[in-house]
């Protein structure tokens, strides 16, 4: 099947000036400014078949709203190609973005002022959507997010759950094949998090939309993209399964204790020191944890050792979370 | 086509939401046009004409002035400004349709409210108080609703440019304050033009300003013969056309250089 997204060599620069100090400087400035080159997006390449879900992750800076916005055609990209939905989305804009659907989690799109349904009402006409179409493409839309109620009413005055849904609602007006969501889930609750994945997976089963998204919640990923792209300031240094990714970084266990007494990390080491355990305290609960390896043994030793110290209150063993693998692999900043 | 007319409704309705703005509004024109009756009445003094308009010309020509110009006044610029400074221009460029058209329809969206909530009503208020004299001939209004039409284009198209500015200067209020005020001194508003000296004139020729207030308002209050009128709607009109080079051409090298501010 033919590729929703084609990247290569995709590259952003950012010039950012910098202010000389004091007025001297500031005349100074007047005549030429100082000004830093940053590389934004470094000339990454990858593609995403028709109908894929990819979750698109990194860290805050790492790159990923700059390259949406150069796949929706908002940024000129410094170099590198793109081509999206089989064009070129700077060059062909305005057939372009009939092709695609964005939400940015953080802007709004709807007009503020007025009615949720005006503003669809005028997005229907933006994109020439036929009545037949609305009314059995975007009933459904509506039934499913639950925001019949919300109609009538101005987008300022919802609250930000109410607004998202809204605002997804928005862009799927009319029936995208390729969906761009920059952080759609943030600051909802569970509640509203689950309906929209279930949305986001019914019209994905449904119309086969090609779904790219970024966001900061691993649990929305883990719901619903089989694949992940890793952004490290700027560079891919992961693009696969979630799978594999857990299966290489995800070694190790994870034992969770809680102590009848106060004790002491000190205290913990030196007992385990002889095994590979690595611990730390979550300092409000009084929750120790130790990191150990995969080895057979390693959980029963571990506990072993500790029982025959301290007065155990609670043990929890866990599997390595998807959070503290992301976590380690930025850290490290590579796979 | 659809589209943009549905913008213009919505504004409409936006504005609508937002009348009671406008009852204020109508009060601050009113005291306007009676503060220029007052000083153009002891200008006059015990004069017949001054530079061709008779004295009841003249309050017709400031009356219908400020009237038209709630109809082609906007601020789109100072809205550009701010949507492109915030980064709202993302979510526009990512709509199947030309920004500044749009800019343009949300501007006549506001020119027609006002129109009706606001010229209409003022005018009649303001004829009640002040001697004005509204022209019987039809073909003088027609003329007029030409020439209006395209001073709303003229100004807005001024605006487009002053707005899209924001994309290379990031600060522009200044000059949008600058602007605002050329316009209402070069375009006729304050002083019909022929009242300035021949050199200056000779200048405004050049200009496109006076397409904006003095030309309607010398249509409605008959100062011009019917040739100079012809003449002054076409001049209206190449300016229509000529400023459509400039737009199109920052536009194009906006969206090269734009920077989409947050995240
Ligand atoms: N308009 C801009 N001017 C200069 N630098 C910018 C601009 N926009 C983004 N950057 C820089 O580009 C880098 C990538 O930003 P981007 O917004 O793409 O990050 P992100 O991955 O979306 O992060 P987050 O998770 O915080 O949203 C950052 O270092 C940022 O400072
Ligand atoms: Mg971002």
């Amino acid at each position: 099947m033919k590729n929703a997204i084609e990247v290569h060599g995709l590259r952003k620069e950012f010039k950012s000036y910098s202010s000389r100090s004091g007025l001297k400087g500031a005349f100074r400035d007047l005549f030429s400014r100082n000004y830093k080159v940053l590389r934004a997006v470094n000339d990454i390449s990858f593609s995403v078949k028709q109908g894929e879900m990819v979750g698109y992750i990194g860290e805050n800076g790492a790159g990923k709203s700059t390259t949406i916005k150069m796949l929706t055609g908002i940024l000129t990209p410094s170099s590198g190609d793109v081509v999206v939905n089989g064009m070129n989305p700077h060059k062909e804009r305005e057939a372009f973005v009939q092709t695609i659907g964005v939400v940015f989690g953080q802007r709004s799109q709807l007009w503020w002022d007025i009615a949720v349904q005006e503003s669809f009402r005028l997005l229907k006409k933006v994109y020439k959507v036929s009545d037949e179409e609305y009314d059995r493409h975007m009933g459904h839309v509506i039934r499913t997010l639950d925001i019949e109620p919300l109609l009538d009413k101005p987008v300022r005055k919802l609250s930000l759950g109410q607004r998202m849904r809204c605002e997804l609602a928005a862009a799927l007006i009319h029936n995208p094949p390729l969906l761009f969501l920059d952080e759609p889930t943030i600051g909802l609750d569970v509640l509203v998090k689950l309906k929209i994945r279930d949305f986001l997976k019914e019209i994905n089963e449904k119309y086969n939309t090609t779904i790219l998204l970024t966001t900061h919640d691993l649990t929305d990923i883990e719901a619903l993209c089989d694949r992940v792209v890793m952004l490290d300031e700027g560079n891919i240094i992961y693009d696969g399964a979630l799978k594999n990714l857990k299966e290489t970084w995800g070694e190790g266990k994870e034992v969770q204790f809680q102590f009848l007494e106060r004790v002491e990390l000190s205290a913990l080491e030196k007992v385990t020191q002889e095994l590979h355990v690595k611990w730390e305290l979550e300092e409000k609960e009084q929750h120790f944890t130790a990191y150990t390896t995969d080895e057979a043994n390693a959980v029963s030793d571990l506990i072993g050792a500790v029982i025959s110290s301290f007065q155990i209150k609670d043990v929890k063993i866990m599997e390595v979370s998807t959070e503290e693998i992301i976590r380690k692999i930025y850290e490290k900043g590579e796979v | 086509m659809d589209k943009y007319i549905e913008m213009i409704r919505i504004r409409f309705l936006m504005m609508l939401a937002y009348r009671t703005n406008y009852y204020t509004g109508i009060l601050i024109y009113s005291i306007n046009i009676g503060a220029y009756y007052f000083l153009w009445k002891a200008i006059y003094g015990g004069k017949e004409t001054i530079e061709g308009l008779s004295v009841l010309q003249m309050t017709t020509y400031v009356a219908v002035a400020w009237m038209a110009r709630a109809f082609y006044f906007n601020n789109i610029d100072r809205e550009m400004a701010m949507e492109i400074k915030e980064g709202k221009v993302a979510v526009e460029l990512i709509r199947p349709y030309n920004y500044l058209t749009m800019k343009t329809m949300q501007g006549l969206g506001e020119g027609i409210f006002r129109l009706f909530f606001f010229s209409v009503p003022g005018m009649l208020i303001v004829s009640l108080i002040f001697p004005i004299r509204f022209s019987a001939d039809i073909y003088t209004w027609a003329l007029f609703s030409v020439s209006i039409v395209l001073s709303f284009l003229i100004n807005t198209q001024i605006n487009l440019l002053t707005g899209m500015t924001t994309f290379f200067l990031f600060n522009n209020t200044g000059l949008i304050r600058a602007k605002r005020v050329i316009i209402d001194l070069f375009s006729g508003l304050l002083l019909p033009l022929s009242f300035f000296s021949q050199g200056i004139q000779e200048v405004f020729k050049f200009l496109p300003f006076q397409g904006i207030s003095y030309v309607p308002s010398m249509i409605f209050t008959n100062g011009f013969s019917f040739s100079e009128t012809m003449q002054a709607i076409m001049l209206q009109g190449m300016w229509v056309l000529i400023l459509i080079v400039p737009i199109q051409a920052l536009w194009i090298l906006a969206k090269k250089m734009l920077v989409i501010q947050g995240g």
